[in-house]
């Protein structure tokens, strides 16, 4: 949850659900009624504006991005990646999507009374790597230490600050007819390799979890298609179908996907029919979404395939006058579906 | 991916769209009724509508587990999740079905120990993993699921689990088609009958709809070509005045059932002499309970029960859209008070109900301009 922070009143609450859910934290409708309803009007008054991944703050004329994120991903490591790894991508890609290249991050542990200082110790190098590899350097940290059973192990927060990136301006407001949606690569990866790593499913399969970093990703769309570029989101939480309902909401225009089109593994695919998922609802930890406008469209698809990781990434709909404020997918053979935000939570603590 | 790939095929699907279009002709309306969930949630993921003519009418039917089962039973269940050490475990369909003081789900985050299990034999699993505690399995499904909960409650019989046990909703889908073809204010052509329950009890306890009530009945898989190639073969069985029992689920379905299924159901079940049904009332022999050698496996034995009956809210029509009189959306609560993030009714709740299925996947396009403009 980020907003430009101002100095403002409180607004009215809107938020009536007299208890919180695990629903509250799934990153789909009933989070976006929490953050909407209570965080937002407490915090920074009326009308923010379109909440995105990252709020900017103007020090001194200098305009900075700011945001952070809580990781309770249970178990503490997976197939692909582990908490440490993930604590520092997630805040750098939430960045980056915002058009930031992050420069700091501030870390923050809630530990758990008997946690093996082994396993802290591997989650803590496995942040090192994660950020030397993003080019990042972490400059603060606190440490709280909870009783025993009062925590799961760990909790690992952290907050990064970014230098915008110059040649793009974010904005879900400057999405337009006929503009086109982007995904950096297949979907659904991370949460289904989450869901797998738990072991309550008697369920196995080779897939990873796609945690990395998508700053060169983003740098390389930029350079290549930058004036394009209207919009961009890490679907993490509730998946591809969430964030492209909060943009449809933002912007009061249709977003059209063609099923056939929407990069998923197989692996991925199967999991869902067996369980019921559709992976447009799944978490993503190393894939953005972005809506270019349609002269750009292949500079921006060229970029993303030329840099290391990008070469799955695909056209997957575009944007339509309607279904105003919805996203619909196509199937080839002429049928269609409403895919709403998440609702519920079908995997609590994914990230 | 195989066995998935090959039922969704474009150029097969067109081409049974074009022969249902061939054979439904104009001149008459048909109404056909999906007897299963499933089925209702194939029909909306995959949009079949915007490719069936406007002639043939989609009825929902009751085959939604969740979605007949009535609020007092959940509030029973809950109850009993109340008593001390008890572990509620239930497949995850059933966490956010509302009972009066809340969802299963809204009874987790006050303290109670509720877990989502993925088959009977995970919450036995639970059970060993927590000597200490009684896990007690809310159980519900037709004859799709009934067999699993049998052989789990077998298993925990030849362990002699004493901290299991099984507060059993299961229910058997024909009183409940039987209850649909008296019910007055019905009108059907036909039915697609159920692909998964089929499975396990075969196709001939079908004969009497086409003998008796001379309608088609065609067993159907779920995806998209199946229930395509179902559409055809009755509306081929319409057009030559036939009623029979035909099975298009071949591949899965056979004529006989499963008979070592049936076997462990008649091993640990019997049948109710009444049981209720949301929206539907009590239809007598429809529903399964432990049979007496079970007994120390049965919650509703093992624990006190309320045995609360709840009439549902007065407003919700759950009861006219289960029984396809009414459209979910023509529903007064529908998109309204009852939503999926607030569900006053079952139907809304289940993905296999008829309201969450129209909810999610249908109502807004009806404001669409139109659909052929998109490519």
């Amino acid at each position: 949850m980020s907003a430009s922070a101002v100095f403002a009143e409180s607004a009215p609450m809107r938020f009536r659900d007299p208890q919180i859910e695990m629903a509250h934290g799934a990153g789909g409708k009933a989070s976006r009624k929490l953050v909407e309803g209570l965080f937002a009007p407490l915090l920074f008054g009326a009308a923010p504006g379109p909440l995105g991944d990252a709020g900017q703050i103007d020090i001194d004329g200098t305009k900075i991005a700011i945001t952070t994120d809580s990781f309770v991903v249970k178990p503490l490591s997976f197939p692909g990646g582990s908490i440490g790894k993930l604590a520092v991508n997630g805040t750098v890609n939430d960045l980056a999507v915002s058009g930031a290249k992050t420069e700091a991050l501030v870390v923050s542990y809630v530990l758990e009374a008997g946690l093996s200082t082994q396993v802290l110790e591997t989650e803590v190098r496995a942040m090192a790597k994660a950020a030397r590899d993003a080019g990042v350097r972490i400059a603060a940290g606190d440490t709280k230490v909870v009783e025993h059973g009062k925590a799961d192990q760990m909790y690992v927060t952290t907050t990064g600050i970014g230098r915008l990136l110059p040649g793009v301006i974010i904005d879900p407001r400057s999405v337009r007819v006929g503009d086109r949606i982007l995904i950096s690569g297949p979907i659904g990866d991370h949460g289904i390799t989450i869901l797998l790593a738990r072991g309550e499913l008697d369920l196995e399969a080779d897939l990873r979890s796609d945690t990395r970093s998508v700053l060169p990703l983003v740098e390389s769309v930029i350079a290549g298609a930058g004036p394009g570029i209207r919009w961009m989101r890490d679907p993490t939480r509730g998946g591809a179908a969430t964030s492209l309902n909060e943009l449809a909401r933002d912007c009061g225009l249709g977003m059209v996907l063609f099923e056939d089109q929407i990069p998923v593994r197989d692996t991925v695919r199967g999991a869902c029919e067996l369980l019921g998922l559709d992976p447009l609802h799944i978490a993503n930890e190393g894939q953005f979404l972005a809506v270019v406008s349609p002269e750009y469209v292949d500079a921006a698809i060229n970029a993303l395939g030329l840099a290391p990781g990008g070469y799955e990434a695909q056209v997957i709909g575009e944007v339509r006058e309607q279904p105003a404020g919805t996203v619909l997918v196509t199937t080839l053979y002429g049928g269609s579906r409403i895919v709403d935000m998440l609702v519920g939570d079908p995997l609590p603590r994914i990230c | 991916m195989r066995y998935v790939d090959e039922f969704r095929q474009p150029e097969l699907i067109s081409r049974a769209a074009d022969e249902i279009r061939r054979l439904a002709g104009t001149e008459r309306h048909y109404r056909m009724m999906e007897v299963c969930g499933g089925h209702t949630h194939a029909i909306y993921r995959f949009g079949l509508k915007d490719i069936l003519p406007e002639n043939i009418e989609l009825i929902h039917g009751p085959g939604c587990p969740v979605c007949v089962l009535p609020m007092g039973r959940i509030d029973d269940g809950l109850a009993i999740a109340h008593e001390p050490d008890v572990i509620f475990a239930a497949f995850g369909d059933m966490m956010r079905v509302p009972g009066t003081q809340g969802s299963p789900l809204e009874h987790k985050a006050r303290g109670i120990d509720v877990r989502i299990v993925y088959s009977p034999s995970d919450a036995l699993k639970l059970a060993r993993l927590n000597p200490d505690k009684h896990v007690m399995f809310f159980a519900i499904g037709f004859e799709t699921t009934a067999p699993s909960t049998a052989l789990t409650i077998m298993r925990a019989k030849a362990e002699r689990m004493r901290n299991f046990s099984v507060f059993c909703n299961h229910v058997t889908i024909i009183p409940a088609i039987r209850a649909i073809l008296d019910s007055p204010d019905m009108r059907l052509d036909a039915f697609i009958g159920p692909g998964h329950v089929s499975t396990v009890i075969g196709c001939r306890p079908y004969e009497w709809i086409a003998q008796n009530e001379s309608k088609p009945i065609v067993v159907s898989g779920f995806e998209p070509l199946d229930m395509l190639q179902s559409i055809v073969m009755l509306l081929r069985q319409l057009k030559a005045g036939e009623a029979k029992v035909e099975n298009q689920y071949k591949r899965v379905v056979p004529w006989e059932g499963n008979r070592a299924a049936l076997k462990a159901m008649a091993e640990v079940f019997q049948l109710r002499p009444y049981f209720e049904w949301r929206g539907l009332g009590f239809i007598s022999q429809s529903a399964l309970r432990l049979s007496d050698k079970y007994a120390e496996w049965d919650a509703e034995q093992r624990f006190e029960v309320p045995g609360i009956r709840v009439t549902d809210p007065k407003a919700a029509q759950c009861g006219e859209v289960l029984k396809g009189v009414l459209k979910p959306h023509q529903c007064k609560l529908f998109g309204r008070e009852c939503t999926p993030e607030h569900p006053v009714g079952a139907l809304m709740v289940s993905s296999e109900g008829s309201c969450a299925a129209y909810h999610n996947y249908e109502h807004r396009k009806a404001a669409m301009v139109s659909l052929s403009s998109i490519a």
